[in-house]
This record gives C-alpha cells, structure tokens and sequence, in this order.
C-alpha cells in the first residue's frame, strides 16, 4: 500500500488531468448532444493548437498565452467553418463521425509532414514554478488548465441553462423544424456553438502542448478516455463532462499509484460499462 | 432488401472470381503479390464479418478489433504455449471471439436503451479493457509473442502461399455467410431491426437471439481472421493488435462499400485496401494516409448509401430506361379470405384481461382492466384522449410488461410472454401512427410479416403478400418504399402487415383517423370483412358512427379503468360515459 502522500499526490494529479479530459471533451459533448454531429475533429484541432503553440513558442519565441491570443480566434473561425461545411452536406449522426474522422488523418498526416513524427516538447525559457500544499506539490500550468477549464465549463453550462440563447439551442436540439418555426435561427446558433467548441479545442491543445510531450498520433490516446468522460457526464452537459472527467483522472492516478501505470486504461472503460450496464437517470 | 437483391449473376460470378484467385499461388508470381492479395483478403473478410450485424442491424460496433484480437491471441497462446498444430487454432479462436460476443451480448442486447451510439461506444470500451488485461497478464505480458517457431502447414507450396490461400479461404467463408444471412430469415429479421427493432419484436422478430446469433457469427469469423492473421505477422503485440486501425477500418470500408449489400464491405475493402498499399513508406505512406482520408470524406457526402447500392440503383435505373414501358400488370381480383384454426367454441372468449395495471412512474395509465373478446367478435374500445387504449394495446401484444393482472389468450396466460412469441401465437396490431420498415418496400413489409408469423414456403408467402396488398388496395404500390405512401395507404400497408401473419385477433389502432369520409366507409367494409373471414377484432378508434356501425361490444376506458361495457347502443347512452366525453353539463 502506498503512502497517503503518494495518494494525496495522485489525487492531485488526477483532479488536474481531469480538467484536461473536461476540457477536451466540451467540444465533443457539445457538439454531440446539441448539433446531433459526432465530431471527433476536435481532437484533431487541439492537437493542432498544440503544434501550432510549439511552433511558436519555439521558432518565434511567443509566449503561450500570447499564442493563444492568435490560435483561438482563428480556431473559433475553423470551427464555424468546419460546421458549415457539415451543415451543407447535411451530414449527422454516425457519418458525421467517419467523415471527421477522415478530418483527423488528414490533420495526422499534415503534421507528422511538418513536424515529423518524432517526440517534440515545449521548452518556457524561464521555470514555471510548482505551488506548495503542505506536503503536496500542484504545478502551476495544469492548475491554470483546471482553473479555464472549469470556467469554460461552467459558463458553458450556466449559458446553456439560463439564457435565451442557451433555451433556443436546447429547443433546436430537441427538434429544429419545430424550433425554427418559433423564430429560432438555430443555424447561426450552430455555428456559434461550433465555434465555441472548435476553441475550446485550441485552447486545450496549447495546456497539452504546455503539460505533455508531443506526437502525432498522440491524438488517438485521448480518444478513448474522452469518449468516456463525454457519456459519463451526459451528452451537451459541459459541467457534466468536467465532472466525469475529474471522476475519471482521479481514479485513473489512484490506480496508477495503488497497482500499476499500465492497469488506468481499465479504469476509464470498466466505468462506462458500469454505468451503461447501470443505467442511472442522469446518463 | 430491395438493393441487397442483386441480380443474380452476382453471386456467381463472385463464386467464380474467388475460385480464380484460389489459383494465384500456381502463377508462381513473386511473393510481393501473395502478400499483397492476403492483406485485401484480410480486409474482405473483417469489413464483410463486421457488416452482418452492424451493417444489417445498425448495431455499429467498435469492438471488432477485439474479437479480431481476442482471435489473434488465442492462436498465438494455444500454438506457443499448448503446442496446439496452427490449423486447429483457427476454429478454436473463432471460437473464443464468438463466445466473447455472446457474452458481451447477453448483457447488452438486454438493455433496451443500449442502442445505436451507445452500442458503439460499449464495444468500443471492452476493447481497450481486453487489450489492457491482455497486456498486463501472462497472455502477452508486454513483450509481445513470437510464433516463428510455430510450424506451419504446407498447403499451397511456400509459406506466404499458404497464408494467402486461408486468408482467400476466410474472405469467402465471410462474403458467403454475409450473402446466405442477407437471403435468409435471419436477415430479412436483422433488417426489420435495422428499421424499427420494437415493430419488429411485435411482428414476430425474435430480436434478442437475431442479434446474439448475428454478433456471434461477426465475431467469429473476425477471431478466425486473427488466428491467420497472427502466423501472417509472426509477431503479435498488444498496440498493433488491439489499435485503432482495424475497428475503424472496418466501418469505413463498410460505410464506402454499402452496408446494406452484403457485397458492399467487400468492395469497400478491395477499394481502401489496395490504396492503402499504393502508398508504403515513408513520407508517401503519410501523404497516401490523407489521400484516402480525403476520397473516403468525398464518398461518404456524394455517396451516402455507398459504391455497390448507389450502382446498382444506377444499373437499374438504366435498364429500366431501356425497357419497353411494360403493359400494366393485370391484377389479380383479391380472393376470398381464407379462414383460419375453425371456431372451436362459439362465444367462448379468445383474449381475456383481468384488472391489469400499468404504471410509468407515477402516472398510473391503466388501473385493473378487464376485458373479453369473444371468437369472431368486433369490440370497440373508446375513450378520450389519454384514457389508456393505446397503452392496453401495447400491453396485450407485450411490447410493455404488465404491472399486475392476467391477460390469457385461449385461455393460456400470456402476460410475461415476450412479444414476438405473442405475435406467433396470432396476435396482431397496427400502429396508430403508421410505422413501416422505412428501407423495406410495401411488399416486403408484408413478407416479413408473413414469414414471422409461422408461414414456412417462401412463394406461398410472397404470393400471399401480394394478395394482401391487393386485399388492402395497395396492390400497384407493392415496389414502393414507405416513406412514398400517403397517410391513408400507410395505414392501409399497416392492416395489410397485420393481416398476414393470420391473426386470430386483430388490434387496430385509430385506423380512421384522419381518413377522409370516403375512405372511412371503404375501411369499415373492409374491417368488416376481415371478421367475416373469422378474426376478432380489437377496435380502438374516436370516430363513433364507425364504432356504433361496427362493435358488437363497447368498452369505454377512462383514466385507465373501464367505466362502462356491453351493447353499444346501450352504453352511449350511459350518463359516466357522456360525462367523460362531453363534460359535466350535458350529463
């Protein structure tokens, strides 16, 4: 049995890579629940924003947070784009996941033709110290990852909840002919939705460019998990998904830290089998 | 159906092209060539084992990487470490992936929520926990297993020959099971699934054995393919065995190919195979991965239904043009009704409830009904909206279970009968809002009828489906997809469907509603005359002057609980049942 520092430290960092997970799935489950598309491009596009934050960071010595200044509004502006494009073929559902998968490996392959297939790592210039809890250590980039993502999250969530926009997307969703009927524009809602998603894709990759070591087909990794915390929090619920994926993170690192690293990838799915076999009300 | 009906060459010359291509290894071409035709074999037959239950069904799994592993180790295991001969370990590694789907289906095919986007994501989910158990067990451990020492079997003169004449032998074992399911009862069932899988139950459709039968043999042949293919690689590891490649692979060769002709995954495969192997190496491979990416994007927008439906709609389309415009076909006068099992006693009662109850969550929709239709009765069951007819309905033909209370059918209790078994004992229903298998023509969907509702000769049934078209005035739209019928002929092609499984007792659901007058007096001779041939008839409906002119017993529900019954005459009369229709003053 391992130490309660150990544990204490586990539990810290699965909170923080939890935030990562919500982060990374709001475009998904917003998409999912809310434009009826399964788009998985998203990962395609943090992982972009990642190499994109890289490529800055390292050629013109940008600083991340500047970077971001550019990458997400242009990310934003994709993303509309990309919804267009999928709106104007009228593609959804099941397709829509293969035709953005197709998207990927096209992203795939025109990274690993720019930046090559090896291992790339964003070097800061300067060190970015650690804060300290008692006896625990809390990194301060994934701590920063956390605190956006749940921001994001939550006014996501409270704008979906409580706003006049927030109600005609959620009526749009539920039936958009009868919707558009009560003078619901629900196709310029969707694209403002898409590109919401589309950057908070970006602003996920530049924290994965930040906290991890970069490969392209890295991307394919967080599929699995993503896809997890997506269900577990509900579809179209962004607080949802933060929660799913804190609760996901966390028992994630305890399973690192109790058994082995190389048990977590059981961890995230014996869950969604749990839950879908269980079937609770809020799924 | 209608596009999984080739023309019947197909089959043929399928047959022939793969008995040719048994002979590849005798041309004695460099083994380049072998390799390269076991690696489009290999494709063939996973895309073409996927497709019988996600293509036919559109149960989409994920999870065909893991039979395909589950298979894959299961070789590698029995021949290293029980020193099982290579051959042996094919059956027993389809073995295991089929037992594995079973499993996973008994559990999930339960679950009645559990389709479409969440089947996915579930099958998605137990191939990465398989993968991780077997990466971290003793089955792989980690460093992967060698099967070079493996000795494998001269069948046809080299090594690489041999391996490409099993995997050919597997690609045709898939595409001949995929072409024999989509002929069979079974696919015409994994269709009606595919469609509507509650309409299907109540027609007859054992959904729950179709789909564990259709995902056990996906997973079988995809456990076979890993036993070959782990000899092919002689070198298995958990990340190439378990990765994303194969379960994606095998949606998008089905998606390119068509999954709704048991040939499409098979071209899709070929398509996406061969181009896969256009660009190896380097930054070519790359370059080649997001060509495909690309094309595969452009066909799924411009051909939505895929390469083999969207051309032989094409060829059709184009030999029809060519056709001299055939004289009208002459229709047969509809013939008398056969009449079904004879009357054994008169007035003895076919279906009997007894205060049956049915409650979603508070709302308590049906409170102690009871009820008796008598052999060759019509009852007209009316109520206001909400009153609980159509959930009584839905209750009797098991497609909701009841809370409490006795429902029996001659006598015999039927309340925890499933409901195809309840459509095979002779009761039929149609839907109020009408609910067609949208991608079976109007013909078809009397078929299935039909061929689920205890017929055996397939002639006599499609002879029979033509007559009941005919009987219902549908007998010119019988190649017409559903979604062309108007209101007035879905409905219509509802009775037709519930006719031929030869009910004994006939639920029709609001059949007037929203019919113009005209064709509500043409649909009361016909009500009529389906009880002439010897049906009981469960008659829901709003509009009066057809009950009045039709029961020969009324049953009113309101709020769930029968409040009055007997002679209709009588009970229109009855101050409750004006009070329930008409309010409180004008009782």
């Amino acid at each position: 049995m391992p130490s309660l520092n150990l544990l204490g430290q586990a539990l810290v960092s699965g909170v923080l890579i939890g935030g990562l997970y919500g982060l990374l799935g709001l475009g998904l489950t917003l998409s999912w629940g809310l434009l009826h598309l399964i788009n998985i491009a998203y990962f395609g596009l943090a992982f972009l924003s990642a190499y994109l934050t890289y490529h800055l960071g390292t050629v013109y010595h940008l600083e991340p947070w500047f970077s971001g200044l550019i990458i997400v509004p242009v990310f934003f502006a994709l993303g509309v784009g990309l919804h267009w494009a999928l709106a104007r073929f009228r593609v959804s559902g099941l397709v829509s996941l293969l035709v953005t998968f197709g998207f990927i490996v096209v992203i795939e392959a025109v990274i690993q033709l720019a930046w090559t297939a090896d291992f790339r790592k964003l070097e800061l210039p300067y060190e970015v110290p650690s804060l300290r809890l008692g006896r625990l250590y809390v990194p301060t980039l994934e701590l920063i990852a956390w605190v956006l993502a749940s921001v994001f999250a939550v006014f996501a969530w409270a704008a979906l909840r409580w706003t006049y926009f927030g109600k005609a997307v959620r009526a749009a969703a539920e039936d958009p002919a009868i919707a558009a009927s009560f003078g619901i524009n629900h196709r310029a809602n969707a694209l403002l939705i898409a590109g919401i998603c589309a950057a908070s894709a970006a602003l996920a990759g530049i924290f994965i460019a930040l906290t991890t070591t970069l490969a392209p087909s890295q991307m394919f990794a967080w599929f699995g998990v993503v896809f997890a915390v997506v269900i577990i929090g509900g579809l179209g619920n962004p607080l949802g998904a933060l929660i799913a994926g804190v609760l996901i993170g966390v028992a994630e690192s305890m399973t690192m830290a109790i058994t082995a690293p190389a048990w977590a990838p059981l961890v995230a799915f014996s869950l969604l089998i749990a839950l879908m076999i269980w079937q609770p009300r809020w799924l | 159906m209608a596009l999984i009906r080739g023309p019947h060459a197909a089959p043929a010359i399928a047959a022939l092209a793969a008995l040719a291509l048994f002979f590849v290894p005798a041309a004695h071409l460099p083994a380049f060539y072998e390799s390269f035709f076991y690696i489009l074999c290999y494709w063939i037959a996973l895309a073409t084992s996927w497709n019988i239950l996600s293509g036919y069904a559109h149960y989409l799994s994920f999870g065909h990487g893991a039979f395909f592993g589950a298979g894959v180790y299961a070789s590698a295991t029995l021949t290293t470490k029980f020193s099982v001969p290579f051959l042996w370990s094919i059956p027993a590694a389809a073995a295991v992936a089929a037992l594995l789907a079973a499993a996973i289906g008994a559990v999930v095919f339960r679950l009645n929520r559990l389709r479409g986007d969440l089947f996915a994501l579930l099958t998605l989910a137990v191939a990465f926990v398989l993968s991780t158990i077997v990466l971290n067990t003793p089955i792989d451990g980690g460093p992967g297993v060698y099967l070079s020492a493996v000795p494998l079997p001269d069948i046809a003169g080299s090594p690489t020959a041999t391996i490409y004449v099993l995997g050919l032998g597997l690609a045709v074992i898939s595409i001949g099971t995929a072409y024999a399911v989509a002929h069979s009862r079974l696919g015409l069932g994994l269709f009606a699934i595919h469609d509507d899988e509650d309409v299907a139950e109540a027609k007859g459709v054992p959904t729950f054995r179709y789909k564990m039968i259709a995902f056990a043999i996906s997973a079988g042949i995809a456990g076979a393919v890993g036993a070959v293919h782990a000899m092919y690689v002689s070198y298995v590891t958990v990340g190439e065995t378990f990765g994303i490649t194969v379960p994606v692979y095998v949606v998008l060769m089905s998606v390119l190919g068509g999954m709704r002709h048991w040939l499409g995954p098979a071209v899709g495969a070929a398509l996406i195979g061969a181009s896969l192997f256009a660009f190896t190496g380097g930054a070519s491979a790359t370059i080649g991965r997001a060509v495909v990416a690309f094309g595969l994007i452009a066909v799924i927008l411009l051909l939505p239904e895929g390469v083999v439906p969207t051309l032989l709609r094409r060829a059709r389309g184009w030999l029809k043009k060519r056709a001299k415009p055939a004289a009208m076909p002459q229709v047969a006068p509809p013939a008398a009704l056969r009449s079904r099992s004879p009357v054994s006693q008169a007035g003895a009662p076919l279906l009997a409830c007894f205060g049956v109850e049915k409650s979603f969550g508070g709302l308590r929709a049906l409170r102690g009904v009871s009820l008796e239709v008598k052999r060759g009765e019509i009852l007209g069951l009316v109520g206001p909206n909400g009153s609980g007819k159509t959930t009584l309905i839905n209750v009797i033909s098991g497609q909701y279970r009841r809370d409490a209370g006795r429902i029996a059918l001659d006598g015999h209790d039927i309340g925890r009968t499933s409901a195809h078994r309840i459509a095979a004992l002779g009761i039929a229903r149609t839907y109020q809002i009408p609910r067609p298998f949208a991608h079976l023509t109007a013909l078809e969907n009397v078929i299935l009828a039909g061929t689920f509702g205890g017929q055996a000769d397939r002639a006599a049934i499609r002879a029979e489906a033509q007559h009941w078209l005919e009987f219902a005035g549908l007998g010119a739209r019988a190649e017409t997809l559903p979604g062309e019928l108007n209101l007035h002929e879905g409905k219509f092609l509802e009775l037709a469907r519930a006719l031929a499984a030869h009910p004994s007792l006939l639920m029709l659901d609001e059949v007037l509603a929203g019919l113009t007058p005209s064709e509500i007096a043409s649909a009361v001779a016909l009500i009529r005359r389906i009880r002439d041939a010897g049906a009981s008839i469960l008659f829901v409906e709003h509009n009066m002057r057809a009950v009045l002119e039709l029961s020969d017993q009324l049953v009113v529900l309101n709020y769930g609980q029968v409040i009055a019954a007997g002679a209709p005459r009588e009970v229109v009369r009855d101050p409750e049942v004006i009070t329930a229709y008409l309010g409180a003053a004008h009782a």
